[in-house]
């Protein structure tokens, strides 16, 4: 599969790796050079340096023929941008982006896009484990 | 009617001193604590600090009850993000963006925002008004309608000069509206002879901009 990945964050660059491990061609964009530190050594994808909402950067990354679109940088509106450049101008097949807003990843939820909101998840997560691991204390 | 404008820039400072000074209720919402200060002394109340792509922030704001929403600040991801929320959690009939790269204009009608306004595009277009030997210029486009207003100045050398509307080839869906000669506008019928240093006003479907240029202006050289 072509994936391309805006954001080279912890999120972005682990996900790179990891695919790039498996055989898939991996193209990264980020704004800052010191962003892609985080890649190991000998990272065998395409490295492009530009913002994720610009359609030539994006085209330079090979989105035309991109199969997979990932979205992970800092910044909600940035990742909302970019992923819906890569589903109304290009159609990308599958368009997956974070956003740390949950009211904001509800929304775009019912626009159509894939939308991973960490802020929800990991509230689920905590309040699940609130309700298994401790009962509520009966007063002696 | 009532308008929240987020983005305290220069254009939203002056945009909503304009609009308040037009009598329209207005809002402004801008995120930098020190600058709403500065407003606050200025405009009193209709100034709130916040982020206008918060739902919380929208909802204070009063944008359940908005008429327009016109974001402006410096960041295009920003100003869509902003429409797209007030359109789809508030309902706000019509929003407008400001367009910083003006690539994006065309992104953001697609994306379902009304108005873009891009200050590159207008000041082009400006430019383009201004130099007087073009003969075709494109002076708006009218979206939802896919229709395009543009003024053609006849030349002497123009292959329709002399001749009555009726007998122009005109494309289809194209209507010269208005001719501009000697200062005075004229309304023209099928009757209308065409004349050198006529401007005309032409109403134009988008796609037919090109057959029409070639019309009045010869085959390109």
């Amino acid at each position: 599969m072509r994936i391309v990945i805006v954001g080279c964050g912890r999120v972005g660059s682990r996900l790179a790796t990891e695919f790039a491990a498996e055989g898939h061609r991996v193209s990264l964009v980020d704004q800052r050079q010191e962003s892609f530190r985080r890649l190991p050594e000998r990272f065998p994808g395409q490295l492009v340096l530009g913002t994720g909402i610009d359609e030539d950067v994006l085209r330079s990354a090979g989105i035309e023929s991109a199969d997979v679109f990932i979205a992970v940088t800092e910044d909600d509106n940035t990742n909302i941008m970019a992923a819906q450049i890569a589903q109304v101008v290009y159609h990308v097949p599958k368009v997956i982006l974070r956003i740390y807003d949950p009211e904001r990843a509800e929304v775009y939820r019912r626009l159509g896009l894939t939308v991973i909101c960490p802020t929800r998840t990991v509230a689920d997560m905590i309040e699940e484990q609130v309700r298994e691991g401790h009962p509520t204390r009966v007063s002696d | 009617m009532y308008i929240i404008v987020v983005g305290g820039g220069k254009v939203g400072y002056y945009l909503t001193k304009t609009l308040v000074n037009e009598g329209y209720e207005v809002f402004l919402v801008e995120k930098n604590p020190a600058k709403v200060q500065v407003y606050r002394d200025r405009f009193g109340a209709i100034v709130m600090q916040g982020d206008g792509a918060e739902v919380a922030t929208l909802a204070a704001a009063g944008a359940g009850r908005a008429d327009v929403v016109i974001a402006v600040t410096g960041d295009d991801e920003d100003n869509l993000v902003i429409c797209q929320m007030a359109r789809e959690r508030f309902r706000v009939r019509r929003t407008i963006a400001r367009v910083n790269n003006p690539k994006n204009e065309e992104l953001f009608r697609k994306l379902g925002i009304d108005v873009t306004v891009s200050q590159t595009n207008v000041i082009l277009s400006i430019i383009e008004q201004q130099i007087p030997e073009r003969p075709f210029v494109h002076l708006m486009a009218l979206r939802h309608a896919d229709l395009a207003i543009v003024e053609a100045k006849v030349a002497e050398d123009s292959p329709v000069i002399h001749q009555p509307i009726w007998q122009l080839e005109l494309p289809p869906e194209v209507i010269i509206t208005a001719i501009l000669r000697h200062g005075e506008l004229i309304i023209p019928t099928g009757q209308t002879v065409i004349e050198p240093g006529d401007e005309l006003f032409i109403v134009t479907k988008q796609q037919r901009e090109a057959e029409l240029r070639e019309l009045l202006t010869g085959p390109p050289a």
